[in-house]
């Protein structure tokens, strides 16, 4: 899924970091948001809906919509198309609303 | 249909190709610029003033077939890519064509290559000549390919044959 | 709480532009940046932008980014562009407040602001319009030339403007096969030279088309499409399946500007523009003195006159501030003369009429 060449861009992608998708093991780069990796590694599925619980990707990815929200380190509604991605990160599809804890 | 197609129609393409005795004279830009938007980078890139758009940037612009030396300077500057350079002058049988052509992998020189029409349909092959990328072109290589003479109005665009979608 | 001369709220074209005119004033701006990077989208345009030398035309989107951003560091301290920080409150005291790292917030209280803020990408209706897969043309562009990540295998662009028309020619150039571009309207919206660009490389553009219906169970697997007639009604047997993984809706932007609302700026929903727009002045001044928009937060365009506009509020701005250069009259007339040229054209009709409907 990731671009190596690229007829008008050169793509720096910074050191590889580890994260966790649903306690899978998973890795992206430094400089990328979470739902990029995600979406690198092939997952495209990143949250149920409210009511009707159908599969949620993301739509805008510059952190308008509130399509890409998942729990991240325990904290929901993360908008995960404007995070980056930190190594040893815990990134959970999310059902529902979420809580405060 | 030009406006439903996005494909200029032969008629439309005649009026930007000046006479074949310039074509067979030596290279010349045709400039198939249709429609009248905002932009004049090709006034600007030209070092003899043969493309001028005129006070309105949103006029079309017209090539001086007279003062045109098919340089070839404004064919990586337009941004809609709009821009090829013909060359009757190297043979009767066969006519060169510099195009801008923005994708990896770049052909080979002496490649034979899939010559495509406006609507990206396949009609001829052509022989890649020549690539030009200096840094002046900012990543619009210009591709010299020489193609059947009796393609010179149907000839805009190829892909290598190698390469399939999907 | 921190009192500013010039807040601009957003790092775009406009609000780059707009820093950079204010700040050659004498102005001191602090520009709000709700991403880790500065450029709004320009930083996705891999594509050589229109218009005349003025706006940076025959540049890559990206690239101008890079020219503003190294003009902006001329003006030193006078300029601190803060990222990571979102504009969330905007009162009737000026003040701004504002949410920093999505952890803590401060308030700002500023003489003038530029509201900079962009546009948002429209949804379209359709039976199964939510599912993964399918996204808006302008987000996969962000996936693809600011990550390097392509978005799928094959594609169905929806919408034919420019928007649709670019990001397709951009998934070709990573290697991404694109199925069709369809637009319900019966003639190409995008500016001709880019969707000719496409047509050639075997791409069929098809007018008077929608989307009937989405198919998949987790993601997209297909789409189905249908003709539309002239009132943009489905016509019953012209349905013709594309098996994509990804659907790009590009139906348009709607001007992205509440905070201007919220502050009791004068507003008007102006079709022509694409949304709620501010009335304003030629200067770009809102119905509230010393607040101005400029880009696309004041109605949609391109964004060389988003450049323009950006150049014309921040100049118009500092001056309100008492920051009046030399040649501020001669500045002011040519960016107006600018805009007026890039809006002067056929293309520039619709824009010319909203402008009018917008005015104060």
């Amino acid at each position: 899924m990731r671009i190596t060449q690229h007829p008008i861009l050169t793509f720096e992608r910074g050191k590889e970091l580890n994260f966790t998708f649903n306690g899978q093991p998973m890795k992206g780069y430094e400089g990328e948001t979470i739902a990029a990796a995600l979406h690198a590694a092939g997952v495209k599925v990143l949250a149920k809906s409210l009511n009707l619980h159908r599969p949620r990707g993301f739509y805008c990815a510059i952190g308008n919509c509130a399509s890409c929200q998942m729990i991240v380190d325990g904290e929901p509604n993360v908008r995960t198309c404007v995070t980056l991605l930190r190594e040893g990160m815990r990134v959970e599809t999310q059902e529902g609303k979420g809580t405060i804890k | 249909m030009f406006e439903k197609t996005g494909v200029a129609t032969r008629e439309m393409v005649m009026t930007k190709f000046p006479p074949i005795e310039r074509i067979n004279r030596g290279p010349v830009a045709v400039v198939e610029c249709y429609q009248k938007i905002p932009c004049n980078p090709c006034q600007t890139a030209c070092p003899v003033g043969a493309i001028q758009i005129g006070a309105d940037i949103n006029d079309i612009p017209h090539r001086d077939e007279a003062l045109c030396t098919g340089c070839g300077m404004c064919v990586a500057k337009c941004p809609g890519l709009s821009i090829m350079i013909v060359d009757g002058s190297k043979s009767a049988d066969s006519v060169e064509f510099r195009i801008p052509y923005e994708f990896l992998p770049l052909p080979q020189v002496g490649e034979q290559v899939v010559g495509l029409d406006r609507a990206g349909q396949p009609v001829c092959t052509a022989l890649v000549k020549k690539i030009l990328n200096p840094p002046s072109f900012d990543r619009t290589p210009v591709v010299t390919l020489e193609v059947e003479r009796k393609y010179l109005y149907e000839f805009r665009n190829f892909r290598r044959e190698a390469e399939a979608h999907g | 709480m921190r009192e500013l001369e010039l807040l601009i709220i957003g790092s775009g074209p406009a609000g780059l532009c707009a820093a950079i005119s204010a700040a050659s004033s004498g102005a001191r701006v602090l520009i709000l940046e709700r991403s880790f990077k500065p450029g709004g989208q320009l930083i996705k345009q891999t594509h050589m932008f229109f218009g005349s030398e003025r706006q940076y035309a025959s540049h890559r989107g990206v690239d101008i980014a890079d020219i503003l951003l190294k003009k902006l560091e001329e003006y030193g301290d006078r300029v601190e562009l803060m990222l990571n920080a979102t504009a969330v409150g905007f009162y009737e005291d000026n003040v701004v407040t504002v949410l920093k790292d999505e952890t803590s917030y401060f308030k700002v209280k500023a003489r003038s602001i530029i509201c900079a803020t962009g546009a948002y990408e429209k949804s379209l209706a359709f039976p199964n319009n939510d599912l993964p897969g399918i996204y808006g043309a302008g987000a996969v562009q962000t996936l693809m030339n600011v990550y390097g990540i392509r978005p799928g295998k094959r594609v169905l662009m929806v919408g034919a403007g420019n928007i649709g028309v670019i990001v397709s020619y951009q998934l070709m150039q990573a290697g991404i096969e694109v199925a069709a571009v369809l637009d319900a309207a019966p003639r190409i919206g995008a500016y001709l030279v880019h969707a000719s660009k496409l047509a050639r490389m075997g791409v069929p553009i098809l007018c008077s088309h929608t989307v009937k219906e989405a198919i998949g169970t987790d993601c997209l697997e297909a789409a189905v499409v249908c003709r539309v007639d002239e009132s943009f009604r489905p016509i019953p047997g012209t349905e013709k399946r594309y098996d994509v993984d990804v659907m790009c809706i590009s139906v348009g932007l709607s001007p992205l500007n509440e905070l201007l609302a919220m502050r009791g700026v004068e507003m008007k929903y102006v079709p022509l523009l694409s949304g709620q727009v501010p009335l304003r002045s030629e200067d770009c001044e809102t119905s509230i003195p010393g607040i101005y928009v400029a880009g696309d937060a004041s109605g949609i365009e391109e964004a060389s006159s988003a450049m323009a506009e950006g150049y014309l509020a921040g100049l118009c701005a500092a001056a309100g501030l008492g920051y009046i250069p030399q040649d501020y009259e001669e500045r002011r007339q040519e960016y107006r003369k600018q805009l007026e040229g890039l809006r002067s054209g056929p293309v520039g009709e619709r824009i010319r009429a909203g402008m009018k409907l917008s005015r104060l």
